[in-house]
């Protein structure tokens, strides 16, 4: 058995929160959490860590040298140093639009890389 | 021997001195050129020193320092306007704050009439306050109506300029390394950027004066760094401080902590005065002490200091001689000169210190005067001096004007472009901030440093990695892409 | 001649475009919305992160997602116009607006009302004295951020970062993502001052250590950083003699605070408030100065675009409204003054009419807090009063007072946490 602790960011209290782990790691039950969020938060925070990813790609031909861009949804933590390594090599051109799907399905994860902005094409 | 350049006279260092020099040679018939190890002009002790034109009376009579500086202070005053200097003369207060030091103002102001210094006078407690309402300590004081302060890096930039419109050369980035010697006569001095093939040598290279005499075999002197800290007060202080210079009595090493206005009307206090070893040539770090040594003497005159509007703190540099006055003119080696040891009141007297080395080198050549010297410079105004109608003009004629890079200064992208382009022009980022005033105000470059650097890097035609802060190695940015930082 | 508009509005950030849209809705047929930058959308376009615009547009959106929205909300309107790579230089009390581009030239423009929404500015390394030398790789942090996610260059290798509120948090991220080594983010107080999750996942998720009560003493190097020194701070924020380290780095980045961008709104004579360092506004966002507005973080620093956006629409529909001649001036005036543990409170100043209307009040803290009550009160009365489970200086405190609670204030009302009796 092990504990770890954790600050809940699921509202602004941030809880501190005490979770027990197994011999495995995996989780067995958290103490310190005010709300069901919290418990929730921590189980998935311990099992399956999720993280959202941002991050900017090379466009040609428009305004910026750079178009931002955002997953669709979470991608599981470990995977988001590698999907940004693949994500410096995509090039893009002008004209895009606010959602364009720059990658789909990023490295068989499931998950769209999409255009935070739209960016039009300078000539 | 294989050389880039022949020249009759090179001088060493782009500081007040050295374009001082090369101005006042510009004059005469001859080829003559100057070499300044940093990308810019100016950056060594011109950059950061109280920036006073002192009015004369505190050096012995007699020596070099009395002379060059009422002679300079006066040189001042006659090529201000053709140059478009920004001097503004205050006049200048001695504060003596003990009865005992009284003594000491008579003492000055004998000084002062001997060596030639017009307008002196003893002014009483009430008369003090009347000027300056914050030096409530005062017992008396010295007038010296003649003193005034001054921006020396666009001094040394419009001596420069105005020698390269009469054909003087400027070349940066250029390092001496050493001389070559023909017959015992300075025939080659080596640069980082190749050999100069030249007649005659001019010293004028600061704190390493002495690194460069000794490379030339001209061991008669030797130079040590004096450090001053300094503490800038926001422009919105200036009435809780003083409108003017004023002193305190002055003690052996120096003139002690003063309490100054600047041309740009901010104010400042300091120097103290740290002798360092050879070590502490390129040391302009500030420290704690520091900052407390003048912040202790900066009350004696002005005992509510407005601590919460100081802005910034910098230290620069005087090059002290072991000769205890300048070290100009001819050396014991054939072909060079020194000016040199120009610590206090260098500044001031630079024109004269200039006029004191064309005459030693007129005693080894025959010069002749030009004709078509041209002594006025093109006067440019700041776009945000302009009136409405004035920057509607300039907007017109040139687009880049309509384009306000630095917000807090209201600079435009046509004046940093000039500032770029003008002869000695910028190439680094505080090249640009000194010569425009993009990036000085209160967001200090937040907003405008990154482009600031993209216009240097389009107009450089180098890379955004490529452009400089000040130095050699102060590069700002990477490329984001670049392959090393993919690990 | 003179252009005339019904709403000038100075800034083509969030709070100018939210201000614009919030002005056409309300029956503003002319509008002018001038921006310096390039495109529209201000500062949000470098914050390439999410966490935007779930209280606005009830959606998480990155910052340029943000921006691209308010955009929206502008675009195509033939009673908006904006104009972007155009500074203005002066807005004078009779409305006036002068301002220069290079397309346009200089040019004067009439308002009958004029918005200010200029946002906010750094704070820098002067504004807080480090000592040691001036070299190149100190940066403020957004300045850095500028580099890094709009024009592809990075600020340097080695990084830390001074200040952790959440700028500097993402910061750490974002240098951390590029591949550069975050050494340590240094904290003066003895609290963060970022959100949790940010601390989370900006920080812990790349190993980063964070130094509370720690400050930087020197910054080493002469032509580029080269490394700090950094000292422990006693409860006065002075750095304790003999707790000095070195760190290693070839940049620093300060993320140690906003200030309003009030220049113009100086010149113009709009009085500012002491502690927000804004324009002392009444709950329309009127300043002091008849037909002059101000909003987003020009009048006080947010930590949430929505707000900006939120407070910039009250702006829009007042400013509107007089154009049109609709605004109520028979008003009584009632002062809002912030005590007891509220540092500060927008608006500082009601202009309440006979028919009484809603508003909302926001605030700050000074120090961080748990489980208190937030108390309005006129004289002894308590108007209204909020419980909260926690209370942080970073996180604004937004309230809104009903028109019937708003009927009952007169004079002066307080704002502040109630006193606990034990």
């Amino acid at each position: 058995m092990e504990t770890k602790v954790m600050n809940c960011i699921m509202c602004p209290l941030g809880c501190e929160m005490t979770v027990t782990l197994d011999d495995q790691g995996r989780f067995l039950s958290v103490t310190g959490n005010t709300c069901p969020r919290g418990a929730k938060y921590a189980e998935n925070e311990i099992t399956a860590p999720k993280r959202m990813l941002t991050t900017t790609v090379r466009i040609h031909g428009g305004l910026l040298p750079l178009l931002p861009v955002v997953s669709a949804d979470v991608l599981p933590k470990e995977k988001v140093a590698d999907c940004v390594a693949y994500l410096r090599t995509v090039e893009v051109n002008a004209p895009i639009a606010t959602g364009d799907v720059v990658v789909e399905n990023i490295l068989g994860l499931g998950v769209n890389i999409v255009a935070s902005r739209g960016m039009e094409s300078l000539s | 021997m294989k050389f880039f350049r022949e020249t009759d006279v090179v001088v060493i260092g782009g500081g007040i001195v050295g374009t001082a020099i090369l101005r006042e040679l510009s004059k005469y018939d001859l080829r003559c050129l100057l070499v300044e190890k940093e990308p810019d002009l100016a950056i060594g002790t011109t950059k950061a020193n109280s920036a006073i034109c002192h009015a004369g009376f505190d050096a012995p009579t007699g020596s070099l320092k009395a002379s060059t500086n009422v002679r300079g202070n006066a040189l001042y005053h006659e090529i201000q306007d053709e140059l478009g200097l920004d001097i503004k003369w205050c006049g200048s207060l001695v504060v003596a704050t003990e009865e005992e030091q009284v003594a000491q103002l008579e003492e000055l102001l004998e000084r002062g009439k001997a060596n030639g210094v017009p307008g002196l006078k003893i002014l009483s407690r009430e008369e003090v306050l009347e000027q300056e309402s914050n030096l409530t300590n005062a017992v008396a004081a010295l007038w010296a109506p003649t003193a005034g302060v001054m921006w020396p890096f666009g001094c040394a930039l419009k001596f420069a300029q105005c020698a390269v419109q009469n054909g003087a050369q400027v070349i940066r980035d250029c390092e001496v390394t050493g001389f070559v010697k023909e017959d015992g006569a300075i025939d080659l001095v080596n640069t980082t950027k190749g050999a100069i093939k030249t007649r005659f040598v001019i010293n004028a290279a600061g704190v390493y004066a002495d690194v460069v005499a000794r490379m030339a075999g001209d061991e008669s002197f030797s130079i040590h760094p004096r450090k001053g800290e300094y503490i800038l007060f926001d422009k919105m202080a200036a009435a809780d401080l003083v409108w003017g210079i004023v002193f305190p009595c002055p003690t052996k090493k120096s003139k002690g902590i003063l309490v100054c206005t600047t041309t740009h009307g901010n104010t400042f206090i300091g120097p103290n005065a740290q002798d360092l070893d050879d070590e502490g040539r390129e040391d302009t770090s500030v420290s704690t002490p520091g900052m407390d040594e003048i912040i202790a003497g900066a009350r004696k005159l002005v005992p509510n200091l407005p601590m919460g509007a100081a802005i910034t703190q910098f230290s620069g540099l005087r090059a002290v001689s072991d000769t205890g006055d300048f070290v100009l003119g001819a050396s014991p080696v054939k072909g060079f000169f020194n000016a040199a040891g120009t610590q206090s009141p260098g500044l001031t007297a630079a024109p004269a210190i200039a006029e004191v080395l064309v005459e030693a080198i007129g005693k080894e050549m025959h010069l002749t005067r030009k004709t078509n010297f041209k002594a006025a410079l093109p006067h440019k105004k700041a776009f945000n001096k302009m009136s409405l109608s004035e920057k509607t003009a300039v907007v017109a004629e040139d687009s880049q004007y309509g384009r306000v890079i630095c917000r807090c200064e209201t600079v435009t992208e046509g004046e940093i472009v000039d500032a770029i382009r003008e002869p000695v022009g910028a190439r680094t980022l505080d090249g640009v901030k000194r010569r425009t005033r993009a990036g000085m105000g209160r967001c200090q470059g937040g907003f405008c440093g990154p482009r600031v650097t993209q216009i240097l890097a389009r107009e450089l035609q180098i890379p955004v990695p490529e452009v400089l802060k000040e130095r050699q190695d102060s590069h700002m940015y990477y490329e984001k892409f670049a392959p090393e930082v993919d690990k | 001649m003179m252009e005339t508009y019904d709403v000038v509005i100075v800034g083509g950030g969030p709070g100018g475009l939210s201000a614009a849209f919030s002005a056409w809705q309300n029956g503003a047929k002319k509008i002018l919305v001038i921006e310096r930058d390039r495109e529209l959308g201000g500062i949000l376009q470098q914050c390439i992160h999410n966490g935007f615009g779930l209280h606005h547009f009830k959606e998480e959106l990155t910052g340029p997602g943000y921006a691209a929205r308010c955009i929206e909300l502008v675009k195509d309107k033939p009673e908006i116009t904006t104009l972007v790579d155009t500074m203005v230089l002066e807005v004078r009390p009779d409305k006036t607006v002068v301002a220069v581009s290079p397309e346009k030239g200089l040019f004067t423009v009439q308002g009958k009302t004029v918005i200010l929404t200029m946002g906010c500015r750094e704070r820098t390394r002067g504004a807080i004295r480090i000592p040691g030398e001036r070299p190149a790789g100190v940066f403020t942090a957004g300045a850095a951020q500028r580099m890094v996610n709009m024009e592809g260059y990075l600020p340097g290798k080695k990084i830390v970062i001074l200040g952790s509120g959440d700028i500097g948090l993402i910061m750490a991220r974002r240098m951390s993502l590029e591949g550069c080594k975050v050494q340590a983010v240094l904290e003066i107080c003895p609290f963060s001052n970022g959100l949790t999750r940010n601390i989370v996942q900006c920080l812990d998720d790349f190993s980063i250590p964070l130094y509370l009560s720690h400050t930087i003493v020197k910054i080493k190097g002469r032509d580029r950083v080269e490394g700090v020194t950094v000292a422990k701070v006693d409860d006065k924020m002075r750095p304790i003699p003999g707790t000095e380290f070195d760190i290693d780095c070839d940049t620093l980045l300060l993320s140690v605070g906003l200030i309003p961008e009030n220049e113009l709104s100086t010149m113009l004579g709009v009085e500012l408030a002491p502690l927000t360092n804004g324009p002392r506004v009444d709950q329309h966002r009127q300043t002091n100065l008849p037909g002059v507005y101000a909003a987003g973080n020009v009048v006080h620093v947010h930590d949430l675009v929505d707000f900006v956006s939120d407070e910039a629409e009250i702006a829009g529909k007042f400013a509107a409204l007089e154009a049109q001649g609709k605004l109520d001036t028979d008003t009584r005036t009632v002062e809002v003054r912030a005590v007891n543990g509220v540092r500060t409170c927008v608006p500082q100043v009601l202009h309440l009419p006979e028919a009484n209307e809603s508003f909302r009040l926001f605030m700050r803290v000074g120090a961080p807090a748990r489980k208190v009550t937030l108390e309005v009160k006129c004289g002894d009365e308590v108007v209204l009063s909020r419980m909260l489970p926690v209370v942080k200086p970073s996180e604004m405190i937004a309230l809104d007072i009903p028109a019937e609670k708003a009927a009952l204030m007169h004079d002066e009302i307080t704002v502040g946490l109630k006193v606990k009796e034990d």
